[in-house]
């Protein structure tokens, strides 16, 4: 153990600069080595959200809502079929997530079951491009019917969904101006968006929380409206609440047409701007929206026309001329802001899916720099107590181990930079506590040197088996730590995996350090002095 | 430079002779802590319950009273106040909703608009949903259990069996005690403690295994020895490295404690706990624990094991 090949010193010595050099740039100002050849380390550590300031929101996307939309899309087929075909039904409808239905007369489950095969083969794709069997029809042989969703079909529409939500909400968030956010995709339905620098994200949080859907609609001005209240909505039709309240302070239901003339997922512009001194939204269609709104406009002069964003009426406005340009303006009460932000949700276009926050954690700014802090000074201090109580307990050697030591943080704050690992809070307390920790190695070679030196050898001898004889205790008292740290990694959520991250970097650290540098030292140190008693 | 010595260089305590003390000792230890764990309970942190956790810094010494009074009449269920580390520094705790993971958002925003002016800084915002908080705790749980397993298997591989279950069992009382500790200060139970509940596992696993290899190659030099005098001069002659490591690792945390912040304070004094009851059980439950179950003495003291050491 006291012999180190020339090769293995220069390796050694080659750790520690590389670890030197890669930890350095994070003492400077951050845009120090933005000029420096990109060959050079210049990366520093990427600071967790809770240690720059940030927001971390974890959204579910209802998925539920697509299948339950995709299933009365298949009801409305069956029906119209069933219609066109002339074949007497009943009880259509859906029932735990399948459409059911029966027909009067079972002698013609044969032929239904055929025409359902042919309405619905092949009406989806798979993720590599060929067509899937969409939907599942099962005929019980007594006339009644229960078309289900595939497996295939289902995950297929998740799938989309959520990939989907990913891109809105991205474009939603760009436009907030929000820099570096991350949004990915968490799981099966759930995605994770991290917003670094947001102090306060309720604006996001509400453009996130909206679906924006926009559509336009008919006023129904032929069917008594108060009738309607009291519960005979006519078909066709559909109560829609205001967005504001009524003349009697409650918000006021419209009655409007359920036909969609136009959807706002025809638009291509949406912009805030004044008209009359009031913030209004204008918006402008693409060519074949705007097509559809000249000759809605056109056939509806004098009537009303109901703007509908998320099953609200904004505005319900009379029609006074046809509006053959493509482009239109929704007035309403807005404050400033929220016309900007309708115009910002119209523009990143609607969600294809409710979507709900599950989790939530901010951190501003303030608390950020604060921790930032604090973790320095307990570091700093905690290192500072280690170093001296090092020194007195084994003289030279413990000056040997502290160089071991600067080294060791050196390594941990390189390899964090170089992985580009995250640092939070906790990962902080981490490098503290292996502080303490990694010179635990040390001591056990130490010791065993101590107990050998009292045993009367030499000090070569002395060392020599002082790390022998420690050394598979070192392993084996390390990777335990290590797999708990492991397993915090794999277990943990956010900081707590910062935290298992700088621990198994600093377990893996402290062991090079302790069986490589201090032992590199000593070795140095033992040819030099060549001493008669080891001064332990 | 006369060095510091905190343990002399011979002792000869006899640790294993009062082994009966320190079962006593322990068992009253985990008794406690399961009685308070299941009287008491634990002080669950949003994480594990769901829930609106929301840290303001006010323009002055903040009111309690008055913020208690604005955010009652808020209808919200159980709101609790608490100053944080500073007079004008305070932490809103709200209680989970009704109404499902989509119910929680406007108690965020009631909370925030009744504290309107007097709040300077928004220091922290979290919010749990139920899901969520259902989930963190079936993981946190599952993730003890497995590190507890995973080293059980690494100290019967590398060990004998029975060096395995001494192990996990001061493993198993570590974590009680802790979990105990919590429950009888109500100190914040939250996904850092966990945390810091792994690492006292990983921490208490580490001070046992290095007395352990010392058994054991006191066990292949010396075959005749008794046991208990064996399982003693081990612990005697480790017990200068156990308190220096104890020490050092102490060192930090006590400032990661004073200094790391309001933030870290509840992970510290877990932290400092793990390694007080670590070093602890492994001298005085792990060791002596092995006089009841004999491990087999090995053959013949093997150098194989120490030229494989040096190739590394």
């Amino acid at each position: 153990m006291i012999n180190i090949s020339t090769r293995n010193r220069i390796l050694i010595a080659l750790v520690c600069v590389l670890g030197l050099l890669y930890a350095a740039p994070n003492f400077f100002a951050k845009d120090t080595f933005s000029n420096w050849p990109s060959w050079l380390p210049g990366q520093q550590i990427n600071l967790g959200l809770d240690l720059q300031g940030g927001s971390h929101l974890l959204l579910e996307v209802d998925t539920n809502t697509v299948i339950a939309e995709r299933l009365s899309g298949v009801e409305d087929s069956v029906r119209r079929l069933l219609r066109s075909a002339k074949i007497k039904y009943k009880g259509l409808g859906v029932r735990n997530l399948a459409v059911v239905f029966s027909t009067r007369d079972p002698s013609l489950t044969e032929n239904v079951e055929t025409k359902l095969a042919e309405e619905f083969k092949a009406s989806t794709l798979d993720q590599f491009g060929s067509p899937t069997r969409e939907i599942y029809v099962e005929a019980a042989g007594d006339g009644s019917f229960s078309l289900t969703l595939t497996e295939e079909a289902v995950s297929a529409r998740i799938d989309s969904t959520v990939a989907q939500s990913i891109e809105i909400i991205r474009r939603r968030i760009d436009e907030t101006g929000t820099r570096e956010p991350t949004i990915q995709r968490q799981g099966k339905e759930r995605i994770l968006v991290q917003l670094p620098g947001v102090d306060d994200p309720e604006r996001i949080k509400k453009l996130l929380g909206k679906t924006a859907k926009l559509n336009f609609h008919m006023v129904d001005e032929v069917n008594s409206q108060s009738a309607s209240l009291r519960g005979s909505v006519p078909p066709g039709s559909m109560l829609v609440p205001s967005e504001d309240a009524g003349p009697s302070g409650q918000p006021e239901n419209v009655l409007v047409r359920k036909r969609v003339q136009v959807g706002g997922d025809r638009l291509v512009d949406a912009q805030a701007t004044f008209q009359d001194n009031q913030p209004v939204v204008s918006f402008r269609f693409d060519t074949v929206g705007g097509r559809k709104f000249a000759n809605t406009t056109k056939g509806n002069v004098g009537k009303r026309l109901a703007i509908v964003l998320d099953k609200k009426v904004i505005s319900a406005p009379r029609v006074n001329e046809p509006i053959l340009g493509g482009s239109g303006i929704i007035s309403g009460s807005f404050s400033v802001q929220e016309a900007q932000d309708l115009a910002l949700l119209l523009r990143a276009g609607a969600l294809p899916a409710p979507i709900t926050i599950l989790e939530e954690r901010t951190v501003g700014p303030g608390l950020g720099q604060d921790s930032i802090d604090a973790g320095q000074i307990a570091s700093i201090i905690g290192l500072i107590f280690v170093l001296i109580y090092m020194i007195l307990s084994y003289g030279i050697f413990g000056v040997m181990a502290n160089i071991a030591l600067f080294f060791n943080i050196a390594l941990i704050l390189a390899l964090l930079s170089a992985l580009q690992a995250t640092l939070t809070l906790p990962g902080i307390a981490g490098i503290v506590l292996t502080i303490g920790m990694a010179v635990d190695a040390n001591v056990l070679v130490f010791e065993r040197i101590r107990e050998e030196t009292a045993n009367g050898r030499t000090p070569i001898s002395s060392v020599d088996s002082g790390y022998r004889r420690a050394i598979t205790t070192i392993i084996d008292a390390n990777l335990t730590t290590l797999i708990a740290a492991v397993l915090l990694f794999a277990f943990g959520s956010g900081p707590i995996k910062g935290f298992a991250v700088t621990l198994s970097i600093g377990i893996l650290t402290s062991m090079f350090t302790a069986i490589m540098v201090t032992r590199l030292l000593i070795v140095l140190w033992l040819r030099r002095v060549r001493p008669i008693k080891l001064p332990i | 430079m006369k060095l510091l010595k905190l343990v002399p260089a011979n002792t000869a305590f006899d640790f294993v002779g009062k082994r009966l003390l320190a079962f006593v000792m322990s068992g009253f230890l985990i008794l406690a802590s399961l009685g308070l764990f299941f009287t008491q309970g634990l002080n669950l942190g949003i994480d594990f319950l769901g829930g609106i956790l929301i840290e303001i810094k006010t323009d002055g010494p903040a009111d309690l009273g008055a913020l208690r009074t604005k955010l009652g009449n808020l209808n919200l269920g159980d709101v609790t106040l608490q100053e944080f580390g500073a007079p004008n520094d305070v932490l809103i705790r709200v209680q989970k909703q009704d109404g499902g993971d989509s119910g929680q958002q406007a108690a965020i925003d009631a909370v925030k608009n009744a504290l309107g002016d007097v709040v300077v800084e928004y220091r922290r915002t979290e919010f749990v949903g139920p899901t969520v908080g259902a989930e963190l705790r079936e993981a946190a749980t599952w993730a003890v259990l497995m590190a507890i397993g995973a080293i059980l298997m690494y100290v019967w591989f590398r060990f004998e069996w029975q060096f395995g279950v001494g192990a996990v069992i001061a493993l198993v009382h570590d974590v009680i005690t802790t979990i105990g500790l919590f429950s009888l200060i109500q100190l914040e139970f939250n996904l850092a403690t966990v945390a810091a509940v792994l690492t006292i596992a990983g921490y208490s696993i580490n001070d046992t295994v290095v007395v352990y290899d010392r058994v054991r190659e006191n066990m292949r030099r010396y075959k005749k020895m008794p046991m208990a005098e064996l399982l003693n001069n081990s612990l005697n002659q480790t017990l200068s490295r156990t308190t220096m490591t104890s020490v050092t690792t102490l060192l930090a945390l006590v400032a990661l404690y004073i200094f790391g912040g309001e933030v870290i304070r509840g992970f510290s004094i877990a932290l400092i706990w793990g390694v007080i009851i670590g070093t602890y059980s492994s001298i005085w439950l792990a060791v002596p624990f092995l006089l009841y179950v004999r491990p087999r003495r090995g053959g013949e003291e093997s150098e194989g094991e120490y030229s494989k050491a040096k190739a590394l």
